[in-house]
């Protein structure tokens, strides 16, 4: 109700005829992902501290938080927020370990900042009008392709010319085997592609549809349901925060795994 | 009018002049470069926090309490051997206790049976003397009055001699009397 008393009041000072006003129905979900500047007007350029900037930084305090000051006791016996920080270590430690082996543990630390960082923005998104960083196809593609070139140039580092073969799959039938490494090499490239428009998809189409349905909660008749069905999404949009961290997390692993052992 | 200034500012390939989005804002590419940058900044930076401060941290707090579990694990097995050790040897002393219980038992019965045996003997001793010292007594008393038949049958033969008129001569009397108990 209180969206539309909003809203209403904007109608009223537009003073403008909208297809919206009409219905009384008004569906803006698109609206919470706009880039605003935080101070001032104007434009958005590089180094303007918008939006984005603050969300960025409390992504920054709520990881120092947990993983900083959480654990500055050093407890043998670990308070809750230790215990939290401890569990994010052990996940990602165990999940390199099991997927890449030993020596994938190299990378613990810049595996733990991509986790840390796409959980606690999903999460920190799902505060109400908050903004959601990890919605934006800009910041997975960053993530996506910072995966994506170190995992290849640490291929060709590490097995030199051989990493190739990974495309050459010598198990298949030799008449099979050009085939193969075409469709190897093409799915090689949609890698980043889909690593990153799985995350922000999974987050964007979540927050998008809470907002529609919050839109209907204008209508009186369907308000209870709908607000049943917010709560609904809401529950299943905290599991998809953690779940869509979690999926980018263990597909880094997997293609650090085809970098350090490419041979299947 | 905030709203509508700011409206008017932002207005343009990705929002209309209401401030609301057209189309999808992931594909504003006028937002894309200020959301690269501050993403690589927010990464160094959880990136240092990460691996200068909080891993090392949680390594250590993590080693640290696998040492101190092993070491518990440790000081409880060698408290566990304490134990059992400590339980022999309760179970040894019991066991010396007990048999010392039944040595000691066994002297005390010995020494019992000892004292007894010399009391008894001492009894049947003053038994037999009592009984030895009662004989003695009968057969005096027996012989006592054998004695005094001899003189009441001398007294009567020597008065049956005078009623009869006889002159009794005790000696005479004593002797026939003598001879006829021998007789």
């Amino acid at each position: 109700m209180a969206t539309e008393a909003a809203h209403g009041a904007e109608m009223a000072e537009h003073g403008a005829g909208h297809a919206e006003e009409a219905t009384g129905l008004v569906f803006h979900p698109m609206d919470q992902f706009i880039v605003k500047p935080l101070f001032g007007h104007g434009d958005v350029g590089m180094f303007t501290i918008t939006n984005v900037t603050l969300w960025l930084g409390i992504a920054i305090l709520a990881i120092f938080a947990l993983m900083v000051l959480g654990t500055s006791r050093r407890a043998i016996v670990p308070s809750r927020t230790q215990s939290i920080a401890e569990l994010a270590y052990g996940f990602i430690y165990k999940m390199i370990e099991d997927v890449t082996g030993k020596d994938g543990l190299r990378y613990f630390p810049y595996i733990m900042t991509l986790f840390m960082f796409i959980v606690t923005a999903n999460f920190l998104g799902l505060i109400p009008m908050s903004f959601t960083t990890t919605s934006h196809f800009a910041v997975t593609i960053v993530l996506a392709l910072a995966v994506f070139l170190t995992v290849t140039i640490l291929g060709f580092v590490k097995n030199g010319p051989s990493f190739l073969a990974m495309f050459w799959v010598s198990s298949a039938p030799l008449v099979l085997r050009p085939v193969l490494a075409v469709i190897e090499i093409i799915s090689y490239f949609v890698r980043p592609v889909s690593h990153s428009i799985r995350l922000a998809g999974n987050v964007m189409a979540g927050h998008a549809v809470l907002k529609v349905f919050a839109g209907f909660a204008a209508v009186a008749a369907v308000s209870p349901l709908t607000v049943v069905a917010i709560t609904a999404i809401y529950g299943l949009e905290v599991l998809v925060a953690f779940i869509q961290a979690y999926v980018f997390t263990i597909l880094t692993c997997v293609y650090l795994k085809d970098a350090l052992h490419p041979h299947h | 009018m905030a709203t509508t200034q700011l409206a008017e500012d932002l207005a343009g390939f990705c929002v209309d002049q209401h401030g609301s989005a057209i189309g999808m804002p992931q594909l504003c590419a006028d937002w894309i470069p200020n959301q690269i940058f501050w993403l690589l900044i927010a990464l160094v930076v959880i990136f240092f926090i990460l691996s200068r401060v909080a891993l090392p941290r949680i390594a250590s707090v993590l080693a640290e309490r696998t040492g101190t579990i092993t070491n518990d694990i440790a000081a409880a097995e060698e408290l566990k051997r304490q134990a059992s050790e400590a339980e022999k040897a309760y179970d040894k002393a019991l066991a010396d206790a007990r048999t010392e219980a039944q040595a000691i038992g066994q002297r005390t019965r010995d020494d019992i049976k000892a004292q007894l045996d010399v009391a008894v003997a001492k009894a049947d001793e003053q038994i037999a003397a009592k009984t030895a010292e009662s004989e003695a007594a009968i057969a005096e008393i027996r012989a006592s009055a054998v004695q005094n038949v001899e003189i009441v049958a001398k007294d009567t033969a020597l008065a049956i001699v005078a009623a009869l008129g006889g002159k009794a001569d005790a000696q005479t009397v004593s002797a026939a009397v003598d001879s006829r108990l021998k007789g």
